[in-house]
C-alpha cells in the first residue's frame, strides 16, 4: 500500500567534529553537530545543536517540528540519538483545546510543547532537515509569509494552557545550516502589499485548519520549499483508495503517468473534487507541486532545496496545466476549450505568465462571481491577524449580494491590460463560466465551515494579487499569480463538486471501491417507533435483558479498582503492560473492562488523566486472527490495509518514537482464538507494550485460567508477565445482588424467587448472563400465567421453577416417551443386544435381530429391514442413537446417546 | 355412478375430482399451512409472543425449535410468522433473514446471504461483496450501528441450526447471539433444528450467549388423534364448488377411517412413525388413484398404499437380479453363515457356488470366471456388496474382501417372490448349510 511502495531516500548520517563530552554513566559521547547526507548527493547538510529540525512523524506532510538540545552517540558510534525541545503544530493540538487560543491559529504557528508526557529523545535517523523558527511576540501580528520553512512561535503549550513563551527559549543561536535562501521575486510589477495584509485569511486558506488531520497546504507548501521530493514521491507512488489522501494521491499517480492531454485533463479534474471533498488533503498547489517533483525526479533526483526551488521558479508555467484541467469538473462539454488553454499556457514565456500574475485578484471572466465582493475585503481586512474569524464572516455576507454585480476589474489597471489579454483567450470559456459561478455562488455561500474556507481561500489569493510585496509572500503566491484564471476556476471547480454530489462523481477518478469503507452500513430505521415497557413485568423484562447497560457493576468493585488503577498508572506513567483476565463466561470480564474505560475516558476528559486511545478487538469478530493487525490499524488510525502490512505499519507505529504520542489502551477478547501455529499475532501483541516508545497497555481477555501455560510457547507467555486476574463465576448472593441492582426498586419478583434462581444459577455455572434469562423468562410465564393480563402479580416460586425446568431439563426422557411404539421398541432392542454383547456398541444387524423377536413377543407385526433402518435413522437424527454413516447399511454400528437407565426409565414409566 | 346429478349447481364428477385432487395435493405435497397449529398451541403461543416483543418492542431474543423430524418445526414457525405478519405494525417493521444449514454451509456464504436478505448490498459499494473479514465487519458494524429503539428489528431464521455449530470457531452464531445481547440493533434468532444435544454443540462463550430458550416439538400423539388427523387432512372444505359431492366424499372419508382393515394400517403406521411426512406420503398414494371412475378412496386403496410404503427397497432390488447373481448372494449368504458374518472375497463365492453345482444343481451350469466377475462387479455396483476397505487398489479384484450388505430375511423374502426361481436354488437357499 502507500508505504510499502514509496521509494525511500537514504541518508546517511555522521558526526561533524569531536565529541564535546563523554558521559561515563551513559557512556555516551556528547556532539555538536550532526552531518545528512543524501545517497546521490554530494551536499550535506549540517545540524547543530540549538537548531531547530523536522522529525519524521506519522504524517509525512507534516514532520514534527522541534530544537535540537544535544547530540549523542554511544561508543560503538553506532547509535545516534538527539535530545530535543518539541515543538507542538496547531494540527497536533486537540480540538477542544484549541478554543482556548482565543483565535484562528496561524497555519505556520507552532507552539513550544512543555507538556511532560513525550519522549525528547529521538533517534538521529529521524531527523528529516532544519527548519527555522522564528519567536513572534504575543501581540505582533504573523508575517503575511509565504515561506513555508519558517515557522512561528508565539505561546507555549503544556498539553492544557497556552502560554506566552520566553524568545530566549526558541531562537536557535545558530542559523540554519542550510535552510533555503531567500528567492527571487518572481512578480516584480505587484504593488507591494502592506506587511500585516490579509494575513487572517490565511490559515482558513491553507486548508481546513480545524482538522484532526494535518493542514496540508502548509506541508506541501514548505515541502516546496525544501524540496523535499521524497515526500510527493511517496505519495505519487501512493496506491490504494484506503483513504481519501491515498485516493488523491492515485490519481497523481496517473498524472504522471500519462502524457495525454485529455488523460490529464480528466485526471486533474477528478482529482480537484475529490481530494477538496474528502480530506482537503491536496490542494492544487499541492497537484501543481507534485508535477512538479515528478519533473524533478525524471530529470535528477534533485533533493536541494535550491535547486527545485529554481526548477519550480522556472517551471511556473506548466503548472497552470492541472490547474487549468480543474475547469473541467465544470463542463465537461468545454473540455476541448480547456484543452486549447492548456496548449497555450505552456507554451507562453515566463514573463507572459509573470505578467499575468499581477491580474491575479481580477479574472478575466465576467463569470468570477465572487471576486468582485472578495476585491474590496482586503482593504476591510487589512487588519491585525487576530480578527480572522470575524472577518470571514463579514466577507461572506456581502457576498451574495453583489456577486456577479460588481465589474471586478476595474480597481486594478494590470488586472485589466492582462485579463484583457486572456479574455482573448478564454472567451468562450468565460461566457459558460458565467452561468456556472453565478449558480455556485448562490448555494456555496451556506456559512458552514467549508465555505468559508473556500471562500477565505479565495480571497486570500485576491488579496495576494493585489497587495503582494513581501518576498515570501510574492514565492508563494508565485504559483498562484503565475495561474491566477486556472486557479480560481480550481477552486471554483472544487466547490461545485462539493455542492452538486452528482458533478462530483462523474468525473472522479476510477475509483473502485473494493472495501465497504465509505459505506456506512445500517440496518434500516423503523417506521414506527419501538413501543415502550407497559406494565411492571415489561419493565423488568426490558431491565433484566443482559444488553441493557447497568449504571453500574456490581459485586466486582476489586476486580474494577484492579484494572483500573493498573491502566491508569500505565497512562499517566506513559508506559505499556499487559495484563491477562479469565474467568468462565458470563462472570462480567468484558463489562468490567468497558466500565473501567468509561471511567477513564471520563477522568481524561477532565483532564485527570492524559488522554488516550482505546481501542477493542475480539478474537471471535474476526476471520482470521492476522485480521487482528488490520483492525487494530483501522481503529487507531483509520486506515485500510492488508494483514501483513498493517502489522508493518504497527510495528513501525510502535517501535519508533513519536512525540506526543497518546497512550493507546487495547481490549483483545477473547485472546484464544488469536491463535496461530507459530503465535506471531500473540507475540506482537504483547511484545509492543515492552517497546519503550509504544505507550500501549494491553488488557485481554480470555475463559481459560492457565491460558498462557497451555497455548502460549515461552516467549509469548514471558511476554504477557504475570499481571493476571482472574474473575471467580458469581456466588448467589452476588448473582441476587445483581438482579436486585438491575431491576432497581422495580418490584417485579417474590424474594424466595430471586433467591431460588440465584441459587440455581450458583450451583451450576454461576453465568450471570443465564441467570438474567431465567429470570426474563420466569416474568413472561407469569405473565402469561395470569388470567387477567392487567392483575399481573409478582413472579412467584412456581414461574421461577417453571422457568428453571424449561432450561435446564433435558429432553431426552420427554423425547423417548414421545417416540413412536417402534422407534421405542427399537430402543429396548439396543438395551437387549448391549446386555448380550456385554459391549455398549452394536452394529444394526445385531439390534434388528433382537427388535424382531421383541416384536413378536410384543404382539406387533414384525417390520421389514428398510423400516427398522428408518426407525434407527430417526432416532439417529435426534442423537438419542449415535450412528454410522448410513451408507454402511445394515452394518453400521449405532450407540446410545443416553444412560441406559434413562431410556429404561423413561419406557418404563408408561 | 349414482351421484352424478345433471342438476346446474353441481359440477361434473370429472371437474369435482380435479378439485379434489387440487385441493389434497396442496394439503399434502406443498405442506399448506392448517389454520391453526393442532397440538402445539403451547409453543405456538410462546414463539408469537417472543417475536412480537422483538417486532414491537426491540427486544432481542434466541430461541431454538428442537423437535424430531416431521414434527412440525418449520410449520409451527411459519404458522407463527404468518400470524405475526397479520399486525401491520409489525408487518411493516420487521425485517427477515432465513438461512439453512445445507445451503450456506460455512459463514463466508451465510455473511453474503445475509447481506443481500437484508438489501445491504448496495452499500457496499460498486464491487459487490468484499473480502471475508469485511464481510464481517461490514455486518457487525451494520448491526452494532443499530439501537433497540429506533432500527428495525431483524428476524434470523436459522434452519438445521446444528450445522451452523460445525462452522470454524461459530464465528456467526457467536456474533448473532452476542448482537442479540447487547444493546444494538432488535435481532430474534430462531434456530430450527431435530438435534436434542444441540446444545452440547455451542461452544461455551456461544453458549453462554444463547438465551437457552427451548421449544420442544415433541408430539404426544395418540392413535385416535392420528385417525382424526388422516380424516381431516382427506376432508374437504366446506367451500368446496360442489356442495354435494364434497358432502359425499366426506362421508366415504369418514367410513373409510372407521373400516378395521384400514385402521389396522394406520396403526401400523401410526407404530412406525408418528410424524407428519410419512402420513402425507402414505395419503398421497391413496389419492392418487382416485380417479372419474374410482371417485372415492377405498381400504383396498390404502393398503395398497401401506403396502408400497412397507415395501424393502433391497428385497425389491434383488427381484431385479439374474438368476446367477442371486445364486451368488445365496453363496454369499453361506458363507456369512459359515464365517459368522466374516468378510468373503469372489474366489470363495465362486468356490460355494461350484459346490452347489457339483453337489445339488441339475438346472444350472457352471459359468466363465469373467462372467461371475461381471455378475460380482454388478452387485458390487447395486450395493449389495461392499468392499471392507475402499483402499483396494492393489489386491487383485477376485481376492478383494468384501461383506454382504443385506440381512438374511430380506434374501428369503425375495426368493419367495421371484418369478421362476428354479426349485433347486430355492432348495439350496433354504438349506441350513450349503
Amino acid at each position: 500500500m502507500k508505504y510499502s511502495s514509496r521509494l525511500r531516500v537514504r541518508r546517511s548520517y555522521r558526526w561533524l567534529g569531536e565529541p564535546l563530552s563523554f558521559n561515563r554513566k551513559l557512556k555516551t559521547y556528547e556532539y555538536r553537530s550532526l552531518a545528512i547526507s543524501v545517497e546521490g548527493l554530494p551536499r550535506t547538510t549540517v545540524i547543530n545543536t540549538g537548531q531547530h529540525i523536522f522529525i519524521e512523524g506519522e504524517d509525512e506532510d507534516n514532520p514534527y517540528v522541534a530544537k535540537v538540545v544535544r547530540l549523542l552517540g554511544d561508543e560503538s558510534g553506532k547509535q545516534k540519538k538527539a535530545v530535543v525541545q518539541w515543538f507542538v503544530r496547531v494540527s497536533e493540538v486537540p480540538l477542544s483545546k484549541l478554543k482556548l487560543l482565543g483565535r484562528e491559529p496561524h497555519p505556520l504557528e507552532i507552539f513550544y510543547y512543555q507538556g511532560r508526557s513525550c519522549d525528547d529523545e529521538v533517534d538521529a535517523g529521524s531527523i528529516l532537515r532544519p527548519v527555522q523558527v522564528k519567536h513572534l511576540d504575543g501581540a505582533a501580528p504573523f508575517p503575511d509569509s509565504d515561506h513555508k520553512d519558517i515557522l512561528y512561535v508565539k505561546l507555549s503549550w503544556d498539553s492544557k494552557t497556552f502560554r506566552a513563551v520566553d524568545p530566549a527559549l526558541v531562537d536557535p543561536e545558530l542559523a540554519p545550516a542550510s535552510s533555503p535562501p531567500p528567492r527571487p521575486c518572481p512578480k516584480p510589477s505587484l504593488p507591494p502589499s502592506p506587511p500585516s495584509s490579509p494575513p487572517a485569511a490565511a490559515p482558513a486558506s491553507r486548508g481546513p485548519p480545524r482538522r484532526a488531520l494535518p493542514t496540508p497546504d502548509l506541508a506541501i507548501l514548505r515541502r516546496a520549499l525544501s524540496g523535499e521530493a521524497r515526500y510527493s514521491r511517496a505519495t505519487m507512488s501512493a496506491g490504494k483508495p484506503g483513504a481519501a489522501e491515498a485516493e488523491s494521491l492515485h490519481s497523481a499517480t496517473k498524472l504522471s503517468a500519462s502524457k495525454c492531454l485529455s488523460a490529464k485533463r480528466r485526471n486533474a479534474s477528478g482529482r480537484t473534487p475529490g481530494v477538496r471533498k474528502k480530506l482537503e488533503l491536496s490542494s492544487p498547489d499541492k497537484k501543481s507541486m507534485i508535477r512538479e517533483d515528478i519533473l524533478s525526479q525524471l530529470l535528477d533526483e534533485e533533493l536541494e532545496s535550491e535547486v527545485m526551488l529554481a526548477q519550480r521558479l522556472s517551471s511556473s508555467p506548466p503548472r497552470t496545466l492541472p490547474l487549468t484541467h480543474s475547469l473541467t469538473p465544470l463542463r465537461k462539454a468545454h473540455g476541448a476549450l480547456a484543452a486549447a488553454a492548456q496548449g497555450a499556457f505552456p507554451l507562453k514565456p515566463s514573463s507572459v505568465v509573470l505578467s499575468k500574475l499581477s491580474e491575479t485578484s481580477s479574472p478575466p471572466s465576467p463569470a468570477r462571481a465572487t471576486t468582485p465582493s472578495r476585491k474590496k475585503e482586503p482593504k476591510t481586512l487589512k487588519e491585525p491577524a487576530l480578527g480572522v474569524l470575524a472577518e470571514v464572516d463579514h466577507e461572506n455576507s456581502p457576498m451574495l449580494p453583489d456577486a456577479a454585480t460588481t465589474p471586478r476589474s476595474s480597481k486594478r489597471k494590470s488586472a485589466q491590460l492582462v485579463s484583457s489579454r486572456i479574455r482573448k483567450q478564454l472567451n468562450l470559456l468565460d461566457s459558460h463560466k458565467d452561468l456556472i459561478s453565478d449558480g455556485e455562488d448562490e448555494d456555496e455561500f451556506v456559512p458552514s465551515r467549508k465555505e468559508l474556507q473556500s471562500s477565505s481561500e479565495e480571497e486570500e489569493e485576491e488579496g495576494d494579487g493585489e497587495l503582494d510585496s513581501d518576498e515570501e509572500v510574492v514565492l508563494k503566491k508565485g504559483r498562484h499569480a503565475a495561474t491566477p484564471k486556472p486557479k480560481q476556476r480550481t477552486r471554483s471547480g472544487t466547490r461545485t463538486p462539493r455542492k452538486t454530489p452528482s458533478k462530483k462523481t462523474t468525473p472522479s477518478t476510477p475509483r473502485t471501491p473494493r472495501t465497504p469503507h465509505r459505506a456506512t452500513p445500517s440496518i434500516p430505521s423503523r417506521s414506527l417507533p419501538a413501543r415502550q415497557p407497559a406494565n411492571v413485568l415489561e419493565e423488568a423484562r426490558t431491565r433484566l435483558h443482559v444488553s441493557s447497560v447497568p449504571e453500574s457493576l456490581p459485586c466486582r468493585e476489586q476486580e474494577f479498582q484492579d484494572i483500573y488503577s493498573f491502566v491508569e498508572s500505565k497512562i499517566i506513567d506513559g508506559t505499556g503492560g499487559c495484563m491477562y483476565i479469565s474467568g468462565v463466561p458470563g462472570t462480567g470480564k468484558t463489562a468490567t473492562v468497558h466500565e473501567v474505560m468509561r471511567c477513564l475516558q471520563h477522568a481524561a476528559e477532565v483532564d485527570e488523566i492524559p488522554p488516550f486511545h482505546f481501542i477493542e478487538i475480539n478474537g471471535m469478530k474476526m476471520t482470521d486472527p492476522h485480521q487482528a493487525y488490520v483492525q487494530i490499524l483501522q481503529k487507531l488510525t483509520g486506515q485500510k490495509a492488508t494483514a501483513d502490512h498493517a502489522a508493518a505499519l504497527l510495528e513501525k507505529r510502535f517501535s519508533n518514537p513519536a512525540p506526543r504520542k497518546e497512550s493507546t489502551v487495547l481490549l483483545v477478547d477473547e485472546l484464544d482464538l488469536l491463535w496461530t501455529r507459530k503465535q506471531n499475532v500473540m507475540y506482537n501483541l504483547f511484545d509492543w507494550p515492552t517497546r519503550r516508545h509504544a505507550r500501549l497497555v494491553v488488557l485481554t481477555i480470555a475463559n481459560t485460567m492457565d491460558l498462557p501455560e497451555r497455548i502460549m510457547i515461552n516467549r509469548v507467555a514471558s511476554r504477557l508477565g504475570l499481571t493476571r486476574m482472574s474473575f471467580q463465576p458469581y456466588s448467589f448472593k452476588q448473582l441476587q445482588q445483581i438482579i436486585m441492582s438491575r431491576l432497581n426498586k422495580v418490584k417485579a419478583f417474590e424474594e424466595d424467587a430471586l433467591q431460588l434462581v440465584s441459587r440455581k444459577v450458583a450451583a451450576l455455572s454461576g453465568d450471570a448472563r443465564r441467570c438474567l434469562d431465567i429470570c426474563r423468562r420466569a416474568t413472561e410465564i407469569c405473565e402469561h400465567s395470569a388470567a387477567d393480563p392487567s392483575a399481573t402479580g409478582l413472579v412467584g416460586m412456581s414461574h421461577v421453577m417453571e422457568a428453571l425446568n424449561e432450561m435446564f431439563s433435558s429432553a431426552y426422557i420427554t423425547a423417548i416417551k414421545c417416540a413412536s411404539v417402534q422407534e421405542q421398541l427399537f430402543l429396548r432392542a439396543v438395551i437387549a443386544e448391549f446386555r448380550r454383547l456385554g459391549l455398549e456398541e452394536a452394529t444394526f444387524q445385531q439390534v434388528f435381530v433382537q427388535h424382531q423377536a421383541l416384536c413378536r413377543v410384543e404382539g406387533l407385526q414384525p417390520i421389514s429391514v428398510s423400516e427398522g433402518l428408518a426407525v434407527c435413522q430417526r432416532l439417529g437424527a435426534c442423537r438419542l442413537l449415535l450412528l454410522e454413516p448410513s451408507r454402511l447399511g445394515v452394518l453400521q454400528r449405532v450407540r446410545l446417546n443416553v444412560s441406559q437407565d434413562d431410556v429404561l426409565f423413561a419406557l418404563k414409566a408408561d | 355412478m349414482s351421484k352424478r346429478k345433471l342438476t346446474d349447481a353441481h359440477l361434473p364428477v370429472g371437474e369435482c375430482i380435479t378439485q379434489v385432487q387440487e385441493i389434497l395435493r396442496e394439503r399434502l405435497c406443498c405442506q399448506k399451512l392448517p389454520d391453526r397449529p393442532e397440538g402445539v398451541e403451547a409453543q405456538h403461543k410462546h414463539l408469537l409472543e417472543l417475536l412480537k416483543r422483538t417486532a414491537v418492542h426491540g427486544e432481542s431474543n434466541s430461541v431454538l425449535i428442537v423437535g424430531p423430524r416431521g414434527a412440525g418445526k418449520t410449520m409451527l414457525l411459519k404458522c407463527v410468522l404468518r400470524d405475526l405478519l397479520e399486525d401491520k405494525e409489525v408487518q411493516k417493521n420487521l425485517l427477515q433473514v432465513h438461512l439453512n444449514g445445507l445451503l450456506q454451509t460455512d459463514d463466508r456464504i451465510a455473511l453474503k446471504e445475509i447481506t443481500r436478505q437484508l438489501h445491504l448490498e448496495n452499500a457496499v459499494g460498486d464491487k459487490v461483496f468484499g473480502s471475508f473479514a469485511e464481510n464481517l465487519a461490514f455486518l457487525l458494524e451494520a448491526l452494532k450501528k443499530g439501537d433497540r429503539s429506533s432500527s428495525r428489528p431483524v428476524l434470523f431464521v436459522l434452519d438445521e441450526f446444528d450445522l451452523f455449530a460445525h462452522h470454524k470457531n461459530q464465528t456467526l452464531l457467536y456474533n448473532l447471539f452476542d448482537v442479540s445481547q447487547s444493546a444494538q440493533a432488535p435481532i430474534a434468532v430462531v434456530g430450527i433444528t431435530c438435534r436434542l444435544d444441540v446444545l452440547e454443540l455451542l461452544e461455551k462463550r456461544v453458549k453462554s450467549r444463547f438465551s437457552h430458550r427451548q421449544i420442544h416439538l415433541l408430539s404426544s400423539l395418540t392413535f385416535p388423534q392420528y385417525l382424526e388427523r388422516v380424516r381431516t387432512q382427506l376432508s374437504l372444505p366446506d367451500d368446496f364448488p360442489d356442495g354435494k359431492f364434497a358432502e359425499d366424499w366426506n362421508a366415504s372419508v369418514k367410513t373409510l377411517c372407521e373400516d378395521k382393515s384400514v385402521e389396522d394400517v394406520l396403526q401400523r403406521h401410526f407404530n412406525s412413525s408418528k410424524d407428519a411426512r410419512s402420513m402425507h406420503m402414505l395419503l398421497m398414494f391413496c389419492l392418487s388413484r382416485v380417479s372419474v371412475s374410482r371417485p372415492a378412496i377405498k381400504p383396498a386403496d390404502l393398503l395398497e398404499a401401506s403396502r408400497l410404503c412397507f415395501a424393502d427397497a433391497k428385497a425389491n432390488m434383488l427381484h431385479g437380479l439374474s438368476i446367477l447373481e442371486l445364486c451368488l448372494i445365496i453363496a454369499m449368504k453361506h458363507l456369512n453363515d459359515v464365517y459368522e458374518g466374516e468378510p468373503f472375497n469372489l474366489q470363495m463365492v465362486h468356490n460355494e457356488f461350484k459346490k452347489f453345482l457339483q453337489r445339488k444343481s441339475n438346472s444350472m451350469y457352471n459359468f466363465d470366471q469373467p462372467v461371475i466377475m461381471k455378475a460380482f462387479e454388478h452387485l458390487q455396483q447395486l450395493e449389495l456388496i461392499r468392499p471392507v476397505d475402499s483402499s483396494s487398489a492393489k489386491i487383485q479384484r477376485e481376492y478383494q474382501l468384501m461383506r454382504l450388505m443385506i440381512d438374511h430375511s430380506q434374501i428369503m423374502e425375495a426368493l419367495q417372490k421371484y418369478p421362476q426361481c428354479p426349485t433347486d436354488v430355492k432348495q439350496w437357499a433354504m438349506s441350513a448349510f450349503g
